[in-house]
């Protein structure tokens, strides 16, 4: 496991080190940004719009009870944008994008894709695993924002459903109590998580030996240890977030 | 031998000298030897698993040997870095198993990748360049198709196609009749030869089909786990000592 951990961070590195080093592959980042970014949007917007409705049920049924309705926006916002949102987006991209570079890695690699273009002197590294990373890292906070104002939304809705509450009045009592340092920390967090998931993921799929067989597996693997990964590091950035800025603390 | 034909013949564009190479307890290659030169055809038989394709491999340096140097023209590139392989492997060009094309790409971009990459063409250039690579291949008209809208035979000629956009001088083919029937099979033996006879590109050809071999090759390799077994023309090999080198060689 330390062995693998190891890998999968020299891995990473080269990653780093080889999105400085000439030719800039700037279509192709263009290329999976659309793939990574845009494809996944729907489905980030729905979730949260989703996830914004049901939140708010819930929350109404127990702030009812204390007479306290009128912070269900800031309630509301502030679990979007600390932890909802980041944490979501983080577990819906692994699953959506996580499994499909894993898989599409690998099965270059087992139908010898990648040896061709290695065989054209292209350096398959530089060509498809870093603009894979690099995707991720830039998508996941933009895509963050759009769940957190989609769950934001979301709840809206639900409240609008149950009070004719004002878009405005909604608004105003979401951001009433919410610092700066609220917003942009655990919205940038999500840039770890996505380059999270675009190492575990692209090493899985790119360095895989087993063949056709070894396409599902990587792709189910690529999944499990992105999330995984996600949760955990989570748990540390937070530390992390509080260490640095202590006004976000709750 | 290989010195002996170097003394007769000019240099090899290839020469595997000595090598060998194992994947963990399994050993591959055995102190193999041979070498190609440019114009000629070497053609590689031996049963499945005897590192055929692996020798191929060695050839374009995706793997490295455990033993043996490797000679492409003037160049040893065992020890070379990645960017002295780059440009030894621009000399190369590699027809695999399956064709092997970029199945998110189109045809034209398949071939457009490498000269695009590789080359300073402008994008006219570019064009005039897939346009005559395809006809020789028969697929001017389908270059706007993915591989998964190309048939079996459609995707070999297009993994030729793709080999051949560099203008390499040297083809290796691995298995280019596996999977196709006979009249495909030697319609891309027929643009081998071609490739062979009008570009004077040297050939390695890794082929379980003995017709296809029979047309194609100036001279024979045999390899049996790992170890040459034998080398020569086609008569020289039907009279070999190796009873399994002659069984190869018999329709």
């Amino acid at each position: 496991m330390f062995e693998t951990a190891g890998e999968v961070s020299v891995f990473g590195f080269q990653a780093v080190t080889d999105l400085f080093r000439l030719p800039f592959e700037g279509q192709q980042i263009r290329q999976q940004l659309a793939e990574i970014g845009s494809k996944s949007l729907p489905l980030v917007v729905a979730s949260g719009f989703a996830l914004g409705a049901v939140l708010t049920l819930h929350t109404r049924s127990t702030l009812v009870t204390f007479g306290a309705t009128a912070w269900i926006p800031t309630v509301q916002a502030l679990a979007f944008f600390l932890e909802i949102g980041p944490l979501v987006t983080g577990l819906l991209v692994a699953g959506r994008v996580g499994s499909g570079i894993g898989a599409v890695l690998s099965n270059m690699r087992a139908t010898e894709q990648i040896d061709a273009i290695e065989s054209l002197s292209i350096d398959s590294f530089k060509f498809l695993v870093v603009p894979r990373i690099v995707a991720c890292t830039i998508a996941l906070p933009i895509l963050t924002l759009f769940l957190d104002f989609a769950g934001l939304l979301g709840g809206f809705a639900s409240e609008y459903a149950a009070t004719r509450t004002s878009f405005q009045l909604y608004i105003t009592q979401s951001f009433e109590s919410f610092e700066w340092s609220n917003f942009y920390a655990p919205t940038l967090k999500t840039a770890v998580f996505g380059f999270i998931i675009g190492t575990v993921s692209s090493f899985l799929g790119y360095t895989t030996n087993e063949g056709a067989a070894g396409v599902g597996r990587a792709a189910t693997r690529s999944v499990v240890a992105s999330s995984l990964l996600i949760i955990l590091i989570d748990v540390i950035l937070i530390k992390f977030i509080f260490f640095i800025f202590p006004e976000s603390a709750l | 031998m290989i010195e002996s034909r170097v003394a007769d013949g000019g240099a090899p564009a290839v020469v595997f000298d000595h090598v060998s190479k194992a994947f963990g307890a399994k050993q591959v290659l055995r102190d193999v030897s041979f070498d190609v030169r440019a114009g000629e055809a070497l053609c590689i038989l031996g049963r499945s698993g005897t590192g055929k394709s692996v020798t191929l491999k060695l050839i374009v340096s995706l793997i490295k040997p455990d033993q043996g140097k490797i000679w492409i023209e003037q160049d040893e590139i065992t020890h070379l870095n990645e960017s002295e392989l780059s440009r030894v492997r621009r000399k190369m060009g590699f027809l695999f198993q399956d064709a092997a094309l970029f199945d998110s790409l189109t045809l034209y971009d398949n071939l457009a990748l490498p000269l695009a990459r590789l080359t300073d063409k402008s994008p006219q250039e570019i064009d005039f360049v897939i346009d005559r690579v395809l006809g020789e291949v028969g697929l001017a008209s389908d270059k706007a198709k993915t591989p998964s809208e190309l048939s079996g035979g459609m995707r070999k000629r297009a993994g030729l196609a793709r080999a051949l956009v560099l203008e390499p001088k040297i083809l290796l083919a691995d298995e280019p009749s596996s999977g196709l029937d006979r009249i495909t099979a030697s319609e891309i033996d027929e643009l081998l030869l071609r490739q062979k006879t009008e570009h004077k590109t040297a050939l390695i050809v890794v082929t379980h089909d003995v017709r296809g071999a029979r047309r194609l090759a100036d001279r024979i390799v045999v390899l049996d786990k790992g170890n040459l077994l034998a080398e020569g023309t086609f008569a020289e090999i039907e009279h070999s000592e190796s009873a399994i080198a002659r069984q190869l060689v018999t329709e």
